[in-house]
């Protein structure tokens, strides 16, 4: 690894951070587990002039259930939900996407928040917290705000995250009654980034009607997208095989992949359809199983 | 199953011995390249062209010399006023050091930077700014030949196109005969993609030259420290490195498969750079650098045919091959086999004809290719057989084992002439395919399978029954520069009966500082623990053509035997002297020697190597030393079975390696353990071309993944729990009837798996893929037939 100079500062805590990234501005870049950092300095495809590393400061890695809310500091490996009994009663999904982030070596030390404060749709995550409807806590010197899941991925790098802020936590509304999720992605090998990747979540009523449904989809839009059509193509049916393939169809229409090495546009929209009807059928399977 | 004549203090042949060199390796004490670190020592970095061909107008390198800590920016000029801007390649082509004024391919080397730290060095290579003028490339190898084609190769006068040889062999009427008149007739066209070793550890060296002594000391990652010697001097004589003058230390190698054969540009500046400044160089490349720059593998377009009867009989196969080397014919081979082994594509079977042709041509591309793993071109042979062999099982029906059984060399039929002039010293073909069916109970899964079929789920059974050809070799025929390839072993025991012993071949992984002491340990009775191995220091040891190849057992390997057995010859008249008896009285057991029918009269090989240096008869020379040079008589033909089941998902066309059961015949096996570890990297390297890599270039000569997040290494997630076994026939020649097993898995796979999954894919009309087959090539396929939403889909 053999990136331009750079400076760096670990400071212990969150107001100390947030001062020197006022202080150093544009230059600047926040490392948390520097997975997605790190090897595009190693390319020099970034290039930052001083690195300011959260990881001295305590308070910022934890897991737990408040309010009906499961929150996630920033700071959080993905190995950590990855392994958590209690994300697990509610979220097994989180089981299913870190199996497919990289390899054990990036989850042990890549964080969650450093994962959504990317911005890049190829990551897992972003697909996870549009269907599970999650919200975002974001710091500044003036205080903190909370910003929606959906007004939060502004383009290719670029989030809600303004300069002089840093995320802190992610909140995820607990489901109250039966629900069930699910991701998949299809990669070309073992941590690839996805073909195409689909999270779901549903929730449902006693009488098996689906109450709530999210989708989100990974890599096949210049960000991460929430497939709206097929969400409301779940809502209000008893999770039938007709509803299921309309739901899949509309994912496939309505997603915008490009072409790369992993395959055409055609191809792509193939495998969001397939997968999206697989995730589904999971999700309506688990939510049984509760 | 593995019978050995040694006791397990002993560990000669046959024993499980765990691997000696492990112990530095897992506690983090290998020695590889860049852990040689030598005072004062300069970094080199390397500015590499954008570009797949252009012309350099101009390199400006001040910005880079204002940089502190930056020595030296080295050009192609710069080297020219040597002659040292040209080196040749192991296959009397001509390859750039550094570029006078053109750029061949993309991530070439344009300059170097020496500084005194790689950081340094690194930022330098930004700060240099070099102006091309870019040329339209020549990239696909097929145009390559067109009459508009420009001529690449500008610096050779003679060069009117870009053809560089022909190459045929075989039986070319009779087989244009056959083919006319045969019942049945089946024809593929495929490619076998360009690859790239990718070893763990990349290229390197530390070229270390001392002004006062005028000596270089190069320590580099070699698997033929001593014919790169030897092309040093050739290169670098005339201004006074001459080959005594030069010392190769090839350290720990991480990793060589072939692509640590060639001499690259890098090892040519590194030394040059030492030699004008007087310090210790090293350069270590990246990992792009390691993919982009490095020679490739493979890249052949092989037009495959068979003929033969509608119940099975085979009656001649004919190839052509189109061979992109790139810009220079950088491969490998030995000197008269300009396409290796291809030769060998007639397979296990027997075929009364044959014909073969090659034309190998320049494109914008780096230069290659070397034998991955691939005991020279036999990979590209074995894959064009197999799947031309399941082309004609599918077209006359036949099921693709029967047809096997049916056209085998029968074992009786040993030795074997082949149509295209090889002798197969020995095999058992249809003893391997039994045991290999037997072992994944091939009947019930046919059953399973037309089940499946009837469901409309896509799983598949794919065969490969290969021959190998390893232990290059005699030298009436092979030489590499015109050295002959033969290889050399040079045993030394100390008076308290512990050994040395040097080779001129170099470990990369293969287990030589075991496997080695096993092969002395059988002959002399010393126990393999008591024997140190030592390869890879030109300084020490005897010369020889190195690792690649499978050549280390049929060739060094040998040559540890025979000179072992001189070491017992001499054993054996000690023995009479102590033990007061005649030669002819004694009898050997491992260990010791011991008089014919008085056993507790006896004397040990400790004690008989004590008295080689403390009593030894009047007239014999003392000390218990011997060296052999091993030419071998013939190649070894180790074999194998392989049969792999694939399940395909009908949504996403994800394949599953459902199980790989591999059988293979090596003769005799010196260490069980080692031969299935080399089986279990072999066959993932296997799976490597056959479901994920090949480097892809655009049309402009970019290369399009060169870094590993898209050239696609398997890793242990996606191999297959791998179930080996094995059937031994010995090789008639081989002083241990060995054969060499390092590179059969690696040949035998990727058939096997491709054959599978287009066996899965038979209902719907597919005859053949190219490997790498992807989902998303298996997509296009069944896209393209038509078939993808109303059978599969919905199904």
């Amino acid at each position: 690894m053999i990136p331009s100079p750079f400076d760096y500062t670990a400071p212990s805590s969150l107001d100390e951070a947030l001062k020197l990234l006022h202080d150093l501005g544009d230059d600047a870049k926040i490392l948390a587990g520097g997975h997605s950092l790190i090897p595009m300095m190693k390319l020099r495809f970034a290039e930052p002039e001083h690195l300011i590393d959260l990881n001295n400061i305590p308070g910022l890695s934890y897991l737990k259930i408040e309010g009906g809310m499961l929150k996630i500091g920033a700071m959080t490996r993905e190995v950590e939900t990855e392994e958590s009994a209690e994300v697990a009663v509610h979220f097994p999904i989180f089981a299913d996407v870190a199996k497919l982030i990289a390899d054990p070596q990036v989850r042990n030390f890549g964080t969650l928040g450093g994962n959504l404060a990317h911005g890049d749709a190829a990551n897992d995550q972003p697909a996870v917290m549009l269907a599970l409807d999650a919200s975002v806590e974001i710091a500044g010197l003036d205080g903190r705000r909370t910003v929606g899941i959906d007004d939060f991925f502004y383009g290719f790098y670029s989030t809600a995250v303004q300069e002089g802020e840093i995320l802190t936590e992610i909140l995820i509304p607990i489901p109250s009654g039966r629900s069930g999720n699910a991701y998949h992605k299809v990669e070309r090998k073992v941590g690839d980034y996805a073909t195409g990747g689909v999270a779901v979540h549903l929730e449902m009523d006693e009488q098996g009607i689906c109450t709530k449904a999210g989708i989100g989809l990974t890599n096949v839009n210049p960000t991460p997208l929430r497939a709206v059509r097929s969400e409301a193509a779940l809502v209000g049916t008893s999770l039938d095989n007709g509803a299921i393939s309309s739901a899949a169809q509309f994912a496939s229409e309505d997603c915008n992949p490009s072409s790369d090495l992993r395959g055409d546009i055609d191809y792509k929209r193939h495998i969001i359809r397939a997968v999206t009807k697989k995730m589904i059928n999971k999700a309506k399977q688990r939510a049984f199983k509760n | 199953m593995i019978q050995c004549k040694t006791s397990k203090e002993i560990s000669g042949m046959g024993h499980s011995m765990k691997r000696k060199e492990d112990d530095r390796f897992i506690h983090g004490k290998g020695n590889y390249t860049d852990d040689v670190k030598l005072p004062g020592t300069l970094y080199m970095d390397i500015v590499r062209s954008p570009y797949a061909y252009a012309k350099i107008k101009n390199i400006d390198s001040s910005e880079a010399l204002k940089i502190p800590g930056v020595l030296a920016v080295i050009t192609g000029k710069d080297l020219e006023q040597y002659n040292l801007h040209w080196m040749p390649t192991l296959m009397s082509d001509t390859q750039m050091v550094l570029p006078v004024d053109t750029v061949m391919y993309q991530a070439q080397e344009v300059a170097a930077i020496i500084a005194t730290e790689k950081y340094i060095a690194r930022d330098a290579r930004e700060a240099v700014r070099v102006e091309y003028e870019v040329m339209k490339p020549v990239v696909d190898p097929f145009k390559a030949l067109d009459a508009d084609a420009p001529i690449l190769r500008t610096d050779k006068p003679d060069k009117k196109d870009n053809h560089i040889w022909h190459w045929e062999v075989g039986q070319k009427e009779e087989t244009e005969k056959i083919f006319q008149e045969a019942e049945v007739t089946v024809k593929e066209q495929m490619h076998i993609p360009r690859i790239h070793v990718a070893s763990i550890e990349t290229c390197g060296c530390v070229a270390s030259y001392d002004k006062v002594d005028n000596h270089l000391t190069m320590y580099m990652t070699t698997q033929a420290p001593h014919a790169i010697r030897t092309v040093f001097a050739l290169v670098a004589g005339h201004v006074g490195l001459t080959e005594e003058k030069i010392r190769v230390i090839s350290p720990d190698i991480g990793g060589g498969f072939g692509g640590k054969v060639p001499v690259y540009p890098g090892y040519v500046i590194a030394i040059a750079a030492s030699f004008l400044i007087g310090k210790p160089v090293k350069w270590i490349e990246d990992r792009s650098e390691n993919l982009q720059a490095d020679s490739f593998a493979r890249d052949y377009h092989i037009t495959a045919e068979l003929a033969g009867t509608k119940d099975g009989k085979i009656l001649a196969t004919r190839m052509k091959v189109l061979a992109d080397h790139g810009y220079t014919d950088a491969s490998a081979n030995p000197s008269k086999f300009p396409t290796g082994m291809f030769s060998i594509g007639t397979g296990s079977y027997d075929y009364p004809n044959a014909f073969m042709e090659a034309d190998a041509v320049y494109t914008n591309k780096p230069p290659g290719g070397v034998a991955y793993r691939c005991s020279f071109r036999v990979t590209e042979a074995v894959h064009a057989i197999e799947r031309i062999t399941d082309r004609f099982a599918l077209e006359i029906g036949k099921d693709p084992a029967a047809l096997r059984f049916q056209n085998f060399i029968k074992k009786e039929q040993f030795p074997y002439h082949s149509p295209t002039g090889w002798e197969y010293d020995s095999g058992d073909y249809e003893a391997g395919l039994k045991l290999a069916m037997k072992g994944i109970d091939y009947d019930n899964l046919r059953i399973e399978q037309a089940e499946k079929r009837k469901k409309g789920e896509l799983m598949g059974i794919g065969l490969s029954t290969f021959t190998e050809i390893v232990g290059a070799g005699p030298s009436k025929d092979f030489d590499i520069l015109g050295i002959k390839m033969f290889d050399s072993a040079e045993i030394r025991v100390h008076p308290t009966g512990k050994a040395i012993a040097r080779f001129g071949t170099k470990s990369q992984g293969q287990g030589h500082e075991t496997t080695y002491a096993q092969i002395i340990a059988e002959e002399l009775g010393i126990p393999a623990k008591d024997i140190q191995i030592e390869e890879g220091d030109t300084d020490t040891a005897p010369y020889g053509l190195g690792t690649y190849a499978s050549r280390s057992t049929p060739t060094a390997g040998a040559a540890a035997v025979m000179a072992a057995r001189k070491l017992r010859d001499k054993a054996k008249k000690i023995a009479a002297y102590l033990l007061e008896v005649s030669e002819d009285d004694l009898e050997w057991e491992p260990g010791k020697f011991s008089v014919k029918g008085a056993p507790e009269k006896s004397k040990t090989i400790q004690e008989i190597v004590f008295a080689s240096y403390t009593n030894h008869p009047q007239g014999m020379e003392a000390g218990f030393e011997a060296t052999h040079y091993y030419d071998p008589p013939n190649l070894t033909f180790p074999s194998g079975a392989y049969i792999c089941v694939v399940d395909i998902d009908p949504d996403t066309f994800e394949i599953k390696v459902r199980r790989f059961v591999a059988i293979d015949d090596a003769g005799h096996i010196i260490n069980p353990m080692i031969a299935q570890g080399q089986v279990h990297g072999g066959l993932t390297q296997g799976i490597a071309p056959a479901m994920y890599e090949e480097l892809i270039y655009d049309d402009d000569g970019n290369i399009l993944n060169g870094t590993l997040m898209d050239y696609l290494v398997p890793t242990a997630v996606e191999s297959p729990s791998w179930e080996t076994g094995h059937t031994v026939t010995p090789s008639p020649h081989h002083p241990i009837g060995a054969k060499g097993i390092g590179e059969s898995p690696t040949v035998g796979a990727p058939p096997a798996i491709a054959n599978a999954i287009v066996d899965a894919l038979k209902p719907y009309g597919i005859t053949h893929l190219d490997i790498p087959i992807t989902p998303y090539k298996i997509f296009k396929a069944l896209k393209e037939k038509g078939v993808l939403d109303k059978n599969i889909v919905e199904s």
